[in-house]
């Protein structure tokens, strides 16, 4: 199966005629992604990559039957884009814009209260389901077929451990980026929780940063719920406290918030934790053999 | 983006909020004729930096003699002055804030931040005022009281009402607290505030409730839409490296080691400086060159990481996923040639076009240091470090 993205899922593009949005479109398609349409204001009733181009999510949602968006729109535009997929039905929502006003997520979280839509991001690289297909900017050659599911907050990281845990022969069910912002539509324990009901994933590694309680708060709740090991990573054991590093989300503003705290917090939970950010790929190896 | 404290009282004051009587200056005479103005016998001479323990360190006076009004301000205007978040070259002070003193009979703490567990603004209070809040939190988390608020409905007059009785504002101080709440939140709506800060707010003799220091800071990726504070951003208060950067939509913090780095993506980029760490180095920076990065942006990274004097070696870790290593290599020869740099580089280069990358390298005519991977950047960077110093014994390897 595997979580999010799977091979019923139906995907369109908001934001469909942009750059961008064309260029990760096609490369979305040339891995097979179920891309069925997307959105445009004002572009409707014309075809892109062969596709339908639709006015709103609504009309896209009745055409196609779409229940994955990939929001590709411009950061002051996101939010607005985002609860136009809420309100259309749309069930996973990925926002890939980096920039968008922390106060704007505010209303997004309180808009999706309820509506059980899932949105992925902002700031993230998206989510792959290899062999399947990916919403989202990711380069999808690195990952490969497998059974380990990957939660991160960063991009580049997530490439960095796909790329350890290839060297030793081992895939990924599905990767899926939170974002780096301080406040994002889907947390960690959210996708471990996903993870854990998925019957083709056999372990999770998470890799969080600095800044936040999130990585400590889905610690505490793995230790309660879930069977299958879960291997952690904290990026910024070297990072001073005060200063954003690069993520909006990425500052250490009290004593928590420190990767060393994060690490000792989730070791202590009984977490397989990863202190060398090289030995990601061999931890996540020795977790599954149950070493 | 931080803003001055006497930024945050007029932003304050425009929306209703008691701030004391008092004026932002650049020179003593100035001071003295702010002082004679608001006219009394008390004043309090402030020095305006980006930064908190302004008391502690001596850039906060009170003063009953307008001479000591003209001597403190003389005394601080240019001054550095070294907190415990300036680090040890503190700050100049440029401007200093005078203000009417008041005699305080009691101190209160009111917050509001976004709380990323609630995804919401929350106010946050306490009896325990005009002291370090964190401390608070730590050692009595019973005295601090927290309200979240539903961006739906606003901040509500009961909630103030809830919280204004638990820290002790009762009487005729409550609608006066309430007010005040109510008009923070509105401050930080509307300007996009990302946290807003009341500290201490003070019950003055007379039984009125005044801000007596208050700190404000906004969403940088809020700033397109709020012009007028975009324009009190204060250039001064910032690493120029960091500023450059950037301009050239490059993301660098100065930090105190000689390992230079370029890096793609803040998760990688935090990640490569644990490397160095754990290798028993120090990382000089942190830089991100972002997605989609060109040689000239690439180059620019180079003139920005090499302000830096400490730095002795640069270590270039890149995973390209939506950059591609051919320009990033292509980059690094530009800088090479015309940055005229002789010091070791390591360059672990992945991800997309990667052979064409390790091609322009190869072809270059410089002797760089070709990683395979992470850990082995971080140890030839540790080498390259130990090649320049022969004296100095090689460090042992840390473990967390």
């Amino acid at each position: 199966m595997s979580v999010f993205l799977n091979k019923h899922s139906r995907v369109i593009i908001q934001g469909f005629t942009g750059q961008h949005a064309t260029f990760h479109a096609e490369e979305a398609l040339k891995v097979g992604t179920n891309l069925v349409g997307g959105v445009t204001p004002g572009k409707g009733g014309t075809q892109h990559l062969g596709l339908p181009v639709f006015d709103t999510v609504e009309d896209a949602v009745q055409a196609t039957g779409a229940d994955v968006s990939g929001i590709f729109v411009p950061p002051p535009f996101a939010a607005d884009a985002i609860m136009e997929a809420i309100d259309a039905g749309i069930k996973t929502i990925v926002v890939i814009a980096d920039g968008i006003p922390v106060q704007d997520m505010v209303h997004v979280e309180r808009y999706r209260m309820g509506t059980g839509a899932i949105v992925i991001g902002p700031n993230t690289p998206g989510i792959i389901t290899p062999g399947v297909g990916k919403v989202g900017i990711m380069p999808s050659h690195i990952y490969s077929p497998g059974r380990i599911g990957i939660v991160s907050r960063s991009g580049t990281l997530n490439y960095e451990a796909v790329a350890q845990m290839k060297e030793l022969g081992l895939g990924q069910s599905s990767s899926i980026g939170i974002g780096g912002d301080p406040i994002n539509g889907t947390d960690f324990t959210t996708v471990l929780k996903a993870f854990e009901d998925d019957p083709d994933t056999d372990a999770i590694l998470m890799i969080g940063e600095i800044g936040g309680p999130q990585e400590v708060d889905a610690a505490r709740w793995a230790k309660k719920n879930m069977r299958k090991p879960l291997i952690g990573y904290v990026a910024g054991l070297s990072a001073p406290p005060g200063r954003r590093m690069g993520h909006a989300g990425a500052i250490i503003s009290n004593e928590s918030d420190t990767a060393v705290a994060k690490i000792d917090t989730m070791e202590s939970l009984g977490m397989y934790v990863v202190r060398n950010p090289a030995d990601i790929g061999a931890t996540v190896l020795r977790a599954i053999s149950g070493g | 983006m931080n803003i001055h404290e006497y930024q945050t009282k007029d932003l304050l004051r425009q929306y209703g909020v008691p701030v004391p009587e008092g004026r932002v200056v650049h020179t003593d005479e100035q001071a003295v004729s702010v002082a004679e103005e608001i006219g009394g016998s008390r004043w309090v001479v402030k020095a305006q930096i980006h930064s908190g323990g302004r008391g502690k360190a001596g850039g906060v006076k009170v003063v009953s003699s307008i001479d000591d009004v003209r001597a403190i301000a003389d005394q601080m205007i240019g001054s550095r002055l070294v907190t415990h978040q300036t680090g040890t070259e503190g700050r100049v002070v440029h401007r200093v804030l005078i203000e009417k003193a008041s005699t305080i009979v009691r101190e209160f703490y009111i917050g509001l931040i976004i709380d990323r567990a609630t995804r919401r603004i929350t106010l946050v209070a306490s009896s325990e005022g005009g002291v370090d809040i964190e401390e608070v939190a730590r050692r009595t988390p019973e005295r601090i009281i927290k309200e979240v608020i539903d961006p739906a409905v606003g901040m509500l007059d009961f909630q103030c009402r809830k919280v204004a009785n638990k820290i002790g504002l009762k009487g005729a101080l409550l609608p006066q607290a309430v007010k005040i709440m109510k008009r923070l939140y509105r401050c930080m709506r509307d300007n996009d505030a990302v946290m807003a800060e009341i500290n201490p707010l003070a019950i003055i003799d007379g039984g009125e409730l005044l801000v007596l220091d208050a700190k404000m800071s906004f969403d940088d990726n809020a700033l397109y839409r709020r012009p007028a504070i975009s324009e009190l951003r204060d250039f001064d208060e910032e690493d120029p490296k960091e500023v450059e950067a950037s301009g050239h939509g490059l993301n660098y913090i100065a930090l105190d080691g000689d390992v230079g780095c370029i890096v793609n993506g803040a998760g990688l980029a935090m990640a490569t400086m644990d490397a160095i760490t754990l290798h028993g180095g120090r990382p000089a920076n942190f830089l991100d060159v972002g997605g989609g990065a060109t040689p000239n942006k690439v180059a620019s990274a180079f003139r920005i990481v090499l302000q830096d004097p400490a730095v002795k070696t640069i270590l270039i870790n890149i995973f390209a996923g939506i950059n591609r290593c051919d320009w990033i290599a292509t980059g690094i020869v530009q800088a090479i040639h015309d940055q005229n740099i002789k010091m070791p580089i390591i360059v672990r280069l992945a991800g997309t076009n990667v052979e064409e990358g390790r091609a322009i390298l190869n072809t270059a005519n410089f002797p760089f240091i070709i990683a395979s991977n992470l850990d082995d950047a971080a140890a030839k960077a540790m080498a390259a470090l130990h090649s320049l110093e022969p004296k100095v014994a090689p460090l042992k390897k840390r473990t967390l």
